[in-house]
């Protein structure tokens, strides 16, 4: 197999803060950005979503485990050797682009140096292009551009890394919805011309589904169930999966009443990351666990782990997969 | 000149500047051979016309000697300022270009050399590094260096956070190049002016150093040594003293004024306005009757504010629908489509320059466009219930929740203070707040983002709403506590009667608890229709697009998404026909020259188009998305 521009996550741990009141925001992930594939990953506000995606590129310091791409450590400073292969786009297009700059220098910046005039002016109309703006739009300044128009400019200049992995940060979630698609249309066509590897971080379920090719879950800075994306959202195991697919709204106007379960849970608020529970981090929100069914007590002392479960999903009522775990999360044997 | 700084403060400013500069350069060019001539036979002399600020001890005129001294003391005054402008740029900015660790060390030093005062710091340098100009240059740079990487520092953290300085970092830009192109440009503005200020001050420094001798040597003179040595004379010729002593106050100031109004220059960014007064609207001849159950009645509603060049911005431009009581409706648009100014205008919160009109603005059976009275003050107040975005600023942040909802109750309801405390415990209880008597005395950063929304909602709660206006109160939340709240807000308008208005730029959201859905574009509704309409019987293009746009869970993977071309209609420029005709397949000249109005089809829906008969087949060409439209 040619691990050519997989990203992968050894057992990653972020931890902000000191040792007594400090946090971590990323705990022991795992997961793995398999080369010319889109892994989506979702998970509510805290969850540490986009602090993986910060420690990918190298923004937020690791406390345990390594970032790999093909296998090979990447550095730990931003922008270093190895790890301009992987660039990120930010979520807010209205802060990610230097205002006193103009679009074309900002795109140039950021390609690789030792190339002439000439050739960056070329390659920025080249880039451009590829972002469906015209060349002349290399003379103006952001705030000269729509919301949409400066997320393709950030796009771009990911791009003029000549990156082989993509970290997209809920780069949607700034625009508007009219706006949104056209955004979502060119990322999948540019990641399918140009065969890149990209971790599409979202809050929206619906918009990460139409993305990727692989759907990971994370609860409370844990991966709590990863697989294919219509296996994942056919056949949710874990049951904050369950949720998050139960809340999107759906079109047609279903009521958003809760069942009973959820309506019994329907006050418990999410989990302080400062102060994760103890066992399984979502049994406190659980509308399968100890608060709601009895005898699973194993819930509030034991934290599951996703091993020989189907879609790896961290539940200890999860469905045992029949099949070996999936060729897209093996971990490698040291 | 740029024109904001074209004000009086500005004219004065430069005027000065331009006089202290001007002497400067030409003063010793002209004056410097007369300045030093020696004249024994008039030696302290007073004023007279042949020297107007008399003489000094040997004889020299102090006029001119005053002139030709300001080139020594503005020189020297810049160049320490310089330093220090500099030493502090470099200090301040030392996190970014030495690493966190180091620079945290820097910091902490930096800390404790701004508690020293100014003065005390560079008269101990001073000291340090010897009686001359040099000295003092450096004693002042120094001691201006502090406060100025203080400065720099806090700027640099302003900005060292925004995704472009992270972007830079990791296409591998490197740390002295993130300062120089991305960091100091966005800073400079404030450095700028708070150097000009520094300059003005360590002027005033190097003449109080000068005075007491530790600054500039004889022969050489600036204006601190010529007070120092007018001083000895002061009783008998006084002049001698005050001319040099002027000149530091004139150039002084010269350097203040001009910090003074760059910053005014730079702080206003939007030209004010005299703040228009409101109109005396026409009364109608008769007032319309309302139906009984009609919560909430608006017709022609136009929110507008005054714009650059003497022109209007008309965000909301009239808009005409009801609410029944008990009712759901939802209002959907784009940013810039009007929703929340059409919620803050019900509400009565557009402040001047913003002024409201309406053919009928009618709710709870009180006319509102008159501006509220007391008593329709105490309506809105109790009648009408408002949830906003986000609820972190909705309330103040060092005030208890309970305290804060039983203020509505005080102030509205006249309820004694522990009633409306009491009051305010069960309401939080109602909107199934846990532990509701231990939450009451909690503060609002003690609250998750989902028990904020339940507390305003809980607010609102506090008199007996018949109208609950929720502006995306969900946007800033997760979805699983998206769908309480949404949940909530259904459960307290099926189980209290109150009509909700939900107003969200996301279709599916107010597709879950609206029965009937306003969809607004640049500031007009241009479809009111049944939300199990939406899917099938939505008649406006924009609806059509907008419900297309969006993925959702069963959307086709394979094919790519629809969009709508173009860019979203800007308030600021509304076109005289259609404002959705530059992005909608169907747009002809009809479409183009004339808006259509907003009319009742059979089925009870209203629509706003020319086309709402064709939309049904698809248009020809279906819209590509690509630069040419955005």
């Amino acid at each position: 197999m040619n691990p050519l521009n997989e990203l992968s996550f050894r057992d990653v741990s972020v931890r902000f803060g000191g040792r007594r009141r400090g946090v971590t925001a990323v705990d022991r992930v795992d997961l793995t950005v398999p080369a010319g594939t889109v892994v989506g990953l979702v998970g509510e506000s805290g969850s540490g979503k986009s602090t993986l995606a910060r420690a990918a590129v190298g923004l937020a310091p690791l406390a345990g485990g390594a970032v790999l791409l093909d296998g090979r450590p990447l550095p730990r400073t931003p922008g270093r050797d190895e790890g301009r292969r992987v660039q990120m786009v930010f979520q807010d297009p209205y802060s990610s682009l230097d205002p006193r700059m103009t679009v074309g220098a900002s795109i140039a910046e950021a390609a690789p140096r030792g190339d002439s005039a000439t050739a960056r002016r070329a390659e920025v109309s080249r880039l451009l292009d590829l972002v469906e703006l015209t060349p002349e739009r290399a003379g103006q300044y952001p705030a000269q551009l729509s919301g949409g128009q400066r997320q393709r400019v950030a796009l771009a200049r990911a791009l003029a890394a000549r990156p082989d992995v993509i970290i997209a940060d809920e780069i949607t979630s700034a625009l508007d919805v009219s706006i949104q698609g056209t955004v979502l249309n060119l990322v999948r066509d540019l990641q399918r011309r140009l065969s890149l590897s990209m971790l599409f971080i979202s809050h929206n379920l619906a918009v990460v589904r139409y993305v990727s090719d692989l759907l990971a879950v994370m609860y409370l800075g844990r991966i709590v169930e990863c697989g294919p994306v219509d296996d994942v959202l056919g056949d949710p195991q874990h049951p904050y999966t369950r949720q998050l697919l139960a809340s999107a709204p759906q079109p047609g106007g279903i009521p958003a009443a809760l069942t009973g379960a959820e309506a019994a849970l329907d006050t418990a608020e999410p989990a302080d990351p400062h102060h994760p529970p103890a066992g399984c981090r979502f049994h406190p929100r659980c509308p399968v666990g100890p608060l709601v069914l009895e005898g699973r007590d194993a819930c509030r002392d034991t934290e599951p782990d996703g091993a020989g479960r189907r879609h790896e999903a961290a539940c200890h009522y999860a469905v045992r997969s029949s099949a070996p775990t999936a060729p897209h999360n093996t971990r490698s044997t040291p | 000149m740029p024109d904001r700084l074209r004000t009086p403060l500005g004219l004065s400013a430069a005027a000065l500047l331009t006089l202290v500069l001007a002497t400067v350069l030409l003063a010793p060019v002209l004056w410097g051979d007369r300045a030093d001539a020696v004249d024994t036979a008039n030696i302290l002399r007073g004023p007279s016309s042949a020297h107007w600020a008399g003489t000094d001890g040997l004889g020299r005129d102090i006029f001119f000697r005053v002139l030709v001294a300001s080139r020594l003391s503005v020189l020297l005054a810049l160049l320490s300022t310089g330093l220090g402008v500099l030493t502090g740029l470099l200090l301040g900015a030392a996190p970014l270009l030495v690493g966190a660790r180091l620079g945290k060390l820097v910091t902490a030093a930096v800390n404790i050399a701004v508690a020293f005062p100014g003065l005390l710091l560079a008269l101990s340098f001073a000291v340090v590094f010897g009686v001359g100009a040099t000295g003092a240059v450096l004693a002042i740079g120094f001691a201006i260096a502090p406060a100025f990487a203080r400065l720099t520092r806090t700027l640099v953290a302003s900005i060292a956070e925004r995704d472009y300085i992270a972007a830079a970092r990791i296409a591998g830009v490197g740390r002295f190049r993130i300062l120089v192109r991305h960091v100091l440009p966005n800073i400079g503005e404030p450095l700028v002016v708070n150097a000009t200020v520094a300059a003005g001050g360590s002027l005033l420094a190097f003449a109080g150093l000068s005075y007491l001798g530790l600054g500039v040597q004889a022969p050489s003179y600036d204006w601190g040594r010529l007070l120092g040595e007018g001083l000895a004379s002061l009783y008998v010729h006084p002049l001698a003293t005050l001319a040099p002593g002027a000149a530091v106050v004139l150039a002084g100031l010269a350097f203040n004024l001009t910090g003074e109004a760059i910053v005014r220059g730079i702080g206003q960014t939007t030209p004010l306005f005299a703040a228009a007064r409101r109109r005396p609207e026409p009364r109608p001849a008769a007032p319309i009757p309302s139906a009984e159950d009609v919560v909430l009645a608006v017709e022609g509603l136009r929110v507008s504010f005054p714009a650059a060049g003497g022109r209007h911005v008309t965000p909301v431009r009239g808009l005409s629908f009801t609410v029944r009581r008990g009712e759901a409706v939802g209002v959907v648009g784009e940013s810039g489509s009007g929703k929340t100014l059409t919620a803050l205008a019900i509400a009565q919160l557009i402040e001047a320059p913003g002024q409201v009109h309406a053919e009928r603005l009618e709710f709870a059976g009180q006319d509102l466009r008159q501006g509220p009275t007391r008593a329709q003050r105490r309506v809105l107040g109790t009648s009408l219930a408002m949830v906003f975005q986000d609820p972190m600023t909705s309330f103040n942040p060092i005030q208890r929740i309970g305290r804060q909802l039983a203020e509505v109750a005080e102030q509205h309801q006249g309820m004694s203070r522990r009633r409306a405390w009491e009051r305010a415990v069960d309401r939080l209880r109602a909107v199934r707040l846990p532990a509701p008597e231990r939450r009451a005395h909690q503060f609002p950063h003690e609250f998750s983002g989902g028990m904020r929304q339940r507390a305003m909602i809980g607010m609102g709660l506090m008199g007996t709403p018949v109208l609950i206006v929720a502006d995306e109160p969900t946007t800033a939340l997760d979805v699983t506590v998206q769908r309480q709240v949404l949940a909530l807000l259904e459960d307290i308008r099926a189980t209290t009667a109150a009509a909700l208005m939900l107003i969200s730029h996301d279709i599916t959201v107010v597709g879950q608890v609206c029965r009937r859905v306003l969809v607004m574009y640049a500031g007009r509704v241009v479809e009111d229709v049944a939300t199990a309409d939406l899917a099938t019987k939505a008649r406006h293009p924009y609806t059509r697009a907008l419900l297309a746009a969006v993925p959702h869970l069963r959307t086709d993977r394979d094919l790519p998404l629809t969009v709508i071309p173009g860019r979203p209609a800007d308030p600021a420029d509304a076109p005289a026909g259609c404002a959705f005709a530059p992005r909608c397949p169907y747009a002809d000249d009809l479409c183009r020259r004339e808006d259509p109005p907003l009319e009742e089809d059979l089925a009870g829906g209203r629509v706003a188009c020319w086309h709402a008969d064709l939309t049904a087949a698809p248009p020809a060409e279906p819209a590509r998305a690509g630069e040419p439209v955005e």
